[in-house]
């Protein structure tokens, strides 16, 4: 956390009270959730109480109190894709990593969240890894897509290795 | 004006679809594969390459349509690029086996227009999709764009204007259906407390699951949203307008404010619009995730930087919106409608549609049904010109059940209505809504139990919590739902059920509220039998509530036709089959979740669920 990358952000937006949504909305975009430092400095700097900031950080679904995994995974369930069995790939994926929907894995590698429509319903059922789409998923496909990821790491691990 | 340059004139016109769902399946390495490949085969200064929006025909993506000729490709894979390269665009042979084939067919179409999935749809919210870049001013004002505002703002009067769209028949198709002339007068009569503000907003926090239409429009044609907006601002007197858009949807808010600076530099936004003396400019407010947010009240307070919590209605925006001063909300495909009409006239306009519902409807046309994707119709079209003709009826030979429409709020029509024109009215007659334009098709395997809880589960989780009804009484419903589900249901509970859906309808404070039960009550209506089928026989009909399904494995299919190949003891994650090759499997129903994924991977149909 870094007091003055909210100062900078801060100082896109008018003082006024109304930029506050588009302020939280930077700040989860950089730093990837809403830091208990950032929310006071926010409150601090608007002279908008914390209860109020609060309150708004934990409203809307954008908004993360927590920091979320390295891939963090987004299972659509939209009515599309929950017509076309979502639930059991959300379940799958449940099981492959060992948490919950909502949780993140311990090594911090994993997040597991329920998005509610990612707009592409043409590819039923969706999830996203990142910025990647998998489009016509299956419980069977999830163990391959989850390798990539992982074996990502184990690549990382080994090439630190050899470097050291 | 001044600034259109002349373009350099190219033989040929390559338009890649970049919509979202194409761009999710890597439309934008097909782009690089044509650029590399036309540069390789010395075409460039004969070739152009223009990634367009949405297409509509999600289903078959990566598209490519080559213009002239309209030549559509479909289902492309950068393995496919040098051959077409080669024969299309060097040798002029169109390559046919990367066309489009109906299925059950064996000849490929290869003009757009003459396959069935774009023959009926008439295009006046989306008349630019797939024709410009979206990204290009000039091409939009090269199809006919900013001439309406041009009229309105030089010719026309705001009543002219207000009018002119009241005769047309247009009505809100955010989901309401509030005629928008009407409304257009209500805020142009409305006084502000404010001297003389009045704001102007756009409504795009698309949050219905299942319904992509706004999206589409902002993704291929922002400028059209612009320019009803304008002369929107004209005919109420407003100054400032607003466009609130999902930030989930990182493409349209790109391309929504490059639209807002180039029309700026256009001299077609800002101070002294086209010389007229008037001033108005947009701002883009990003929704944050809450789809509490397309309620007009809760949108507004969003606005203002507050939690997006819906007000009781009266006031009504018109009256007392944004800042307390009057406010025009209208959705995006409303405003992308406003430019055709004061082009080409009311009259025009109210000859398509329906006696009460004029005009056209963009559907996101999804679920259970061969040709997925985004399609614009008159009204009056009926379900089945809907499902079957344009959409191409149920893959796999299943059998159709019922549509969903209007999200959330809507109901499920069941099959027995496939022939209802479809309009405002004969939606809600049948317990259902337009909506924002979700149409998902449901089939035999579809649960219409488990569809309903999924809708109340949505809302549970999306009600803000201000008021009781919603927020305690979707809560019971849905626990009431998933008890059902789970074969633990009575009768009693259907009386239950019925009792708090009609007290939440008629107590709720806002449509989100009101409407939450709708889905249960439709079910309910249509599909009786299966509540039944679900708390008496402890049975799920269609197989997809899985606490009551029990899965085995027919030995006989499993080693004679598919010699014990093993796949699902592998697969399965709770060890719960016996055997090894060439021998039968077997479940051991204690230990099965149930999570069905050997019904999933079996080949030979060996295992059975019931």
């Amino acid at each position: 956390m870094n007091p003055e990358k909210i100062s900078q952000i801060l100082a896109n937006y008018e003082t006024d009270q109304s930029s506050i949504i588009s302020i939280l909305q930077d700040i989860q975009e950089a730093l990837g959730y809403l830091p208990k430092e950032a929310i006071l400095q926010v409150s601090r700097e608007m002279n908008i109480p914390l209860s109020r900031v609060l309150s708004l950080a934990t409203f809307f679904n954008a908004f993360s109190l927590e920091p979320k995994g390295k891939h963090p995974i987004h299972v659509c369930l939209g009515t599309a894709c929950h017509v076309r069995g979502a639930q059991l790939v959300l379940e799958k994926l449940e099981r492959e990593l060992n948490i919950k929907s909502g949780e993140t894995t311990e090594d911090k590698e994993f997040s597991l969240d329920e998005v509610h429509c990612v707009g592409c319903c043409g590819l039923a059922p969706v999830v996203m890894i990142g910025e990647d789409v998998y489009g016509k998923i299956s419980q069977a496909k999830v163990p391959g897509v989850l390798k990539k990821y992982k074996e990502g790491r184990r690549k990382e691990e080994k090439d630190a290795k050899t470097h050291t | 004006m001044a600034k259109i340059k002349k373009e350099k004139e190219y033989r040929v016109h390559l338009m890649v679809c970049a919509g979202t769902a194409c761009v999710s399946n890597h439309s934008f390495e097909i782009k690089e594969a044509l650029e590399t490949e036309i540069k390789k085969q010395d075409l460039d200064n004969e070739v152009l390459i223009v990634t367009t929006g949405c297409n509509g025909f999600c289903e078959r993506g990566p598209l490519l349509v080559v213009q002239p000729g309209n030549i559509f490709y479909q289902t492309l894979t950068t393995k496919d690029i040098p051959h077409l390269v080669e024969e299309h665009f060097l040798k002029g042979r169109p390559v046919e086996k990367l066309m489009y084939i109906p299925p059950e067919e064996k000849t490929p179409i290869p003009v757009l227009s003459d396959i069935d999935f774009f023959k009926k749809q008439v295009l006046i919210a989306l008349r630019n999709r797939g024709l410009i870049d979206p990204e290009k001013i000039d091409e939009y004002i090269a199809r006919d764009g900013y001439k309406a505002m041009a009229k309105a703002l030089t010719s026309m009067s705001p009543s002219d204007i207000r009018s002119e769209i009241q005769k047309s028949g247009l009505r809100g198709r955010g989901g309401g259906g509030f005629p928008t002339g009407l409304k257009w007068e209500f805020v142009s009569n409305a006084v502000s407390s404010n001297g003389n503000v009045k704001y102007l907003v756009c409504n795009g926090d698309e949050g219905d699951p299942g319904a992509f239409m706004d999206r589409s429009i902002l993704e291929a044609d922002p400028h059209s949203v612009i320019e009803g907006m304008v002369i929107g601002a004209k005919a109420i007197n407003a100054t400032q307008g607003y466009a609130y858009v999902r930030n989930e949807y990182p493409l349209a808010l790109n391309r929504l404010y490059k639209a807002l600076d180039d029309a700026r530099e256009y001299g077609l936004l800002g101070k002294n619009i086209l010389g007229s003396g008037m001033d108005f400019d947009i701002k883009i407010v990003r929704g944050a995730g809450a789809f509490i947010c397309g309620e007009e009240t809760a949108l507004l307070s969003s606005i203002e930087g507050r939690l997006g919590e819906p007000k009781p209605r009266p006031p009504y925006p018109a009256e007392k919106g944004l800042w307390g001063c009057p406010t025009l909300i209208n959705n995006v495909e409303t405003w992308a409608n406003i430019a055709p009409i004061i082009n080409r006239g009311a009259k025009w306009y109210s000859h398509i549609g329906t006696e009460t519902s004029k005009g056209t409807k963009v559907f996101s046309l999804v679920g259970k049904i061969n040709n997925t994707g985004l399609v614009e119709v008159p009204m009056g079209i009926t379900l089945r010109e809907i499902i079957y003709d344009i959409g191409g009826g149920i893959p796999g030979g299943r059998e159709f059940k019922a549509v969903q429409t209007g999200g959330p709020s809507g109901g499920c029509i069941p099959k027995e209505k496939i022939d209802l024109p479809i309009d405002y009215e004969s939606l809600s007659d049948a317990g259902s809504m337009m909506g924002s334009g979700g149409m998902v098709v449901m089939d035999e395997d579809t649960c219409m139990v488990d569809v309903a809880r999924y809708f109340l589960s949505f809302t549970q989780d999306e009600s803000c919590g201000k008021c009781t009804p919603c927020r305690e009484g979707t809560k019971a419903m849905l626990d009431i739902l998933t008890r059902i589900t789970k074969g633990e249901g009575t009768d009693e509970d259907l009386t239950l059920l019925e009792e708090l859906a009609v007290s939440i309808k008629d107590s709720a404070l806002c449509g989100l509220g009101k409407t939450a039960p709708n889905p249960v009550l439709t079910t309910m209506k249509y599909f009786r039998s299966e509540y039944e089928a679900h708390i008496r026989d402890k049975k799920c009909p269609a197989h997809t509530c899985r606490d009551l399904n029990v899965y085995t494995i027919d030995e006989d299919i499993c080693v004679n036709t598919g010699h014990g190949c093993d796949l699902c003891r592998r697969n399965c994650a709770s060890d719960a089959i016996l055997g090894e090759r060439n021998q039968p499997h077997q479940i051991i129903q204690d230990k099965c979740t149930k999570c069905g994924v050997c019904y999933d991977v079996c080949k030979f149909g060996a295992v059975k669920v019931d």
